[in-house]
């Protein structure tokens, strides 16, 4: 009888403990000091970002890259985007001086504090790095819309096409793989299968993929020069002709794929379409068999998604000059390669990245900056002031993938059906336009 | 009274997170009552879809778990030489995870996988064969069939033994007295004392089976949309736990329903469950 009544209340402390040891992890500081400075000026802070989630590349950013900053002691966190964007507010509201000290966002994930003017005006930053040629769209992306910069550019990432040597000699005559088309990329595909029998091309189609990036970011503009307001236009149904004759040159198993460097790595696939971060393995692995080039163009330009990551200090911030300095120490040449080194995140400032690079980061750097440097290449952000509603957004899209392009139905039909769905996003989200679809002065509309 | 530790127990862990659960699925962003979750979780496009896919994995799984089982069990309680190694071999996927046992049976059904290999080492293949393509629903879901039928035949097989060991010796030396064949033995003594534990088995299992989740998902990808899977990626991939909180509800709602038809059909009686 005793077991009886004790061992229920013990299983009961036990996931009581649990849950209260979780939150306290994830609600505190968790480093000691990271900067080696003993003489750090002012108080001490927290950097939060939303980027390095693995416990790897978080254990690299505190004691390699962070190692050489002595002006203040911090102590770098990863949050998820909401919790951090929670904490800040809260943080905000109730005044005075919080916690965090510098924040490490994506470009798309700064909207809400924004918004909230919570964030500090750091205008008067830029002047110290021109220097340092940040790319000039990038500067303007960190405006968020608004007159005032709110945020500086820190590391930048983006997607290339990653390819086995073995297709070389399947690519079509007189086609430079540095400067594909969509259409040269389906007849290399269409030419590896008529002459092998095996589909080689892999788009990352599977649960967990990017797909929904590929479609905002690449193809969607580079066929109809925007993705909201040609949503449903005459271009985006030939664009999804397109990508239905890409998807019938394409691995029959893409529907499994989440990160494309395990299929090239088996070489189930030669060609493969994904985030650095997520072909950087195979490459690092075997970089004498693979070379890395840019996106394909389509009949409107070469576009590419980048990903921004920013710097911005909220209004909050226990250490205004600390917080200034480690962005300062972040943008310095030096720390930007370590930062490339370590975590496969690329320079936003102009830097020559040193000879001794890993040859499998050295590809990756030679795509990144064909692509940037391409006559017709034109950048686009990640999605803008979606907030909470960018789950909706991105099902809308890979679910119009899923019924024009594996279940075969009416393109129109599906666009007009799926636009709908789409518009709700954006509208219960009140997100203007951003990027290629330029600007409005209410929500994004579908066209 | 000593029962009151246990329904504590029961209402702190399983009573409360399914009312939380029933709450979530109707209720919109200001607290009022709506179907509007309900609404949006069947004109979804995998909707239909993961219905018709798990119910049909339901069906040929089960069955097909309860035969192989129940063989296995024959093998192991007949006392035949090495039975004792059988239970081990048989009792091994038992530790492993689902998703684990996912990604094991896609090493080997991936085109670059295993049985691609062996069967162009032995000539059977010239070129490897795609298995898990989405145009061949058919050997998707007999790869994942037996994927599973692997993965979960031993949980059936443990309830069945030990529903093997509570059937007194006596019947058995009884039939053999009256020169009953092994085989005739088998279906007029053994299958009919073992209907409590097969009973268990299928309920367990069947509940088991609308849960299934990982092995899917690591095999067929977006392929084969199933009812559990469709609450995990509503949930986790877009962020809304409304949507996911309705399929739960549609999954309790068809577990508790087979459950009683299990329990109707298959009406054990008293006497029966408690000797």
């Amino acid at each position: 009888m005793h077991d009886r009544v004790t061992r229920p209340i013990l299983c009961a402390l036990a996931v009581a403990a649990l849950i209260t040891g979780a939150c306290s992890t994830t609600g505190t500081p968790t480093t000691g000091p990271s900067g080696s400075g003993a003489a750090a000026a002012g108080k001490p802070f927290v950097f939060a970002s939303t980027q390095f989630t693995p416990v790897e590349e978080q254990e690299r950013m505190r004691t390699k890259i962070l190692a050489g900053f002595n002006a203040a002691q911090v102590d770098f966190i990863t949050e998820a985007e909401n919790d951090s964007i929670s904490r800040i507010t809260a943080e905000a509201k109730v005044g005075g001086q919080g916690q965090v000290g510098l924040l490490g966002y994506e470009n798309g994930q700064f909207g809400t504090l924004a918004t909230a003017g919570y964030l500090s005006d750091i205008s008067s930053l830029l002047g110290k790095y021109t220097d340092r040629k940040i790319p000039q769209d990038m500067v303007t992306l960190g405006k968020l819309g608004t007159s005032t910069q709110l945020y500086i550019p820190w590391m930048q990432a983006t997607y290339f096409l990653a390819i086995n040597k073995k297709a070389l000699p399947y690519k079509p005559d007189g086609v430079d793989e540095n400067a594909l088309t969509y259409d040269q990329l389906i007849a290399w595909g269409k030419n590896i299968k008529d002459k092998t029998g095996l589909a080689r091309i892999g788009l990352p189609a599977g649960p967990n993929s990017l797909l929904h990036r590929l479609l905002q970011g690449f193809l969607y503009p580079s066929y109809t020069g925007g993705l909201v307001t040609t949503y449903k236009s005459a271009d985006a149904v030939t664009m999804w002709g397109k990508v239905k004759e890409l998807w019938a040159v394409s691995h029959p198993q893409s529907t499994t794929y989440a990160f494309m460097q395990e299929p090239l790595q088996s070489e189930e696939v030669w060609i493969g379409f994904d985030h650095v971060a997520r072909l950087i393995n195979v490459l690092k692995a075997k970089p004498n068999d693979f070379i890395a080039v840019p996106a394909p163009a389509g009949p409107k330009g070469r576009y590419y998604m980048s990903v921004v990551v920013g710097l911005a200090i909220p209004k909050t911030t226990p250490n205004r000059a600390g917080a200034e300095a480690l962005i300062d120490y972040l943008l310095k040449p030096d720390t930007q390669v370590t930062t490339l080194r370590e975590n496969s995140f690329f320079p936003v400032v102009d830097v020559k990245l040193p000879s001794d690079l890993d040859k499998g980061l050295q590809l990756e750097a030679n795509a990144v900056a064909k692509q940037a440097t391409a006559k017709d290449a034109k950048v686009v952000p990640l999605p803008v002031g979606l907030g909470a509603k960018g789950g909706d957004f991105n099902k809308a899209l890979v679910d119009t993938f899923q019924r024009i392009v594996i279940k075969g139905e009416n393109i129109q039909t599906v666009l007009n059906e799926q636009g709908v769905l789409l518009q709700k996003a954006v509208s219960d989200a009140n997100a203007p336009c951003w990027g290629p679809d330029g600007t409005s002065s209410g929500p994004c509309q579908v066209k | 009274m000593l029962l009151l530790p246990s329904i504590a127990f029961l209402a702190l862990l399983i009573l409360v997170p399914m009312v939380q659960a029933l709450l979530l699925s109707v209720q919109a962003e200001g607290g009022e009552l709506t179907l509007e979750h309900f609404r949006r979780m069947s004109s979804d496009v995998a909707f239909s879809d993961a219905f018709r896919n798990t119910l049909v994995l339901l069906i040929l799984i089960v069955p097909l778990q309860i035969a192989l089982a129940l063989v296995m069990a024959l093998i192991v309680h007949s006392r035949i030489k090495g039975h004792a190694w059988f239970l081990y071999v048989y009792a091994i996927p038992l530790a492993i995870s689902d998703l684990a046992a996912g990604i094991l049976w896609l090493a080997i059904f991936t085109e670059r996988g295993y049985l691609n290999t062996v069967l162009q080492g032995v000539g059977v293949l010239e070129t490897p064969h795609t298995w898990l393509a989405y145009t061949d629903f058919a050997t998707l879901l007999a790869a994942i069939v037996i994927a599973e039928s692997w993965r979960a035949t031993a949980l059936v097989l443990v309830i069945l033994i030990a529903g093997l060991q509570l059937i007194p010796r006596d019947y058995f030396e009884a039939a053999d007295l009256f020169g009953a064949s092994r085989l005739r033995r088998t279906i007029h003594v053994v299958l009919p004392l073992l209907r409590p534990s097969l009973q268990s088995a299928l309920i367990i299992r069947t509940i088991f089976a609308f849960q299934t989740f990982a092995v899917v998902f690591a095999l067929a990808g977006r392929n084969m949309p199933v009812l559990y899977g469709e609450a995990y990626n509503w949930y986790s991939l877009n962020r809304n736990p409304n949507v996911a909180a309705a399929y739960a509800v549609v999954l309790l709602t068809l577990t508790i329903g087979c459950t009683i038809v299990y329990l109707r059909v298959l009406h054990v009686g008293r006497a029966e469950t408690t000797r």
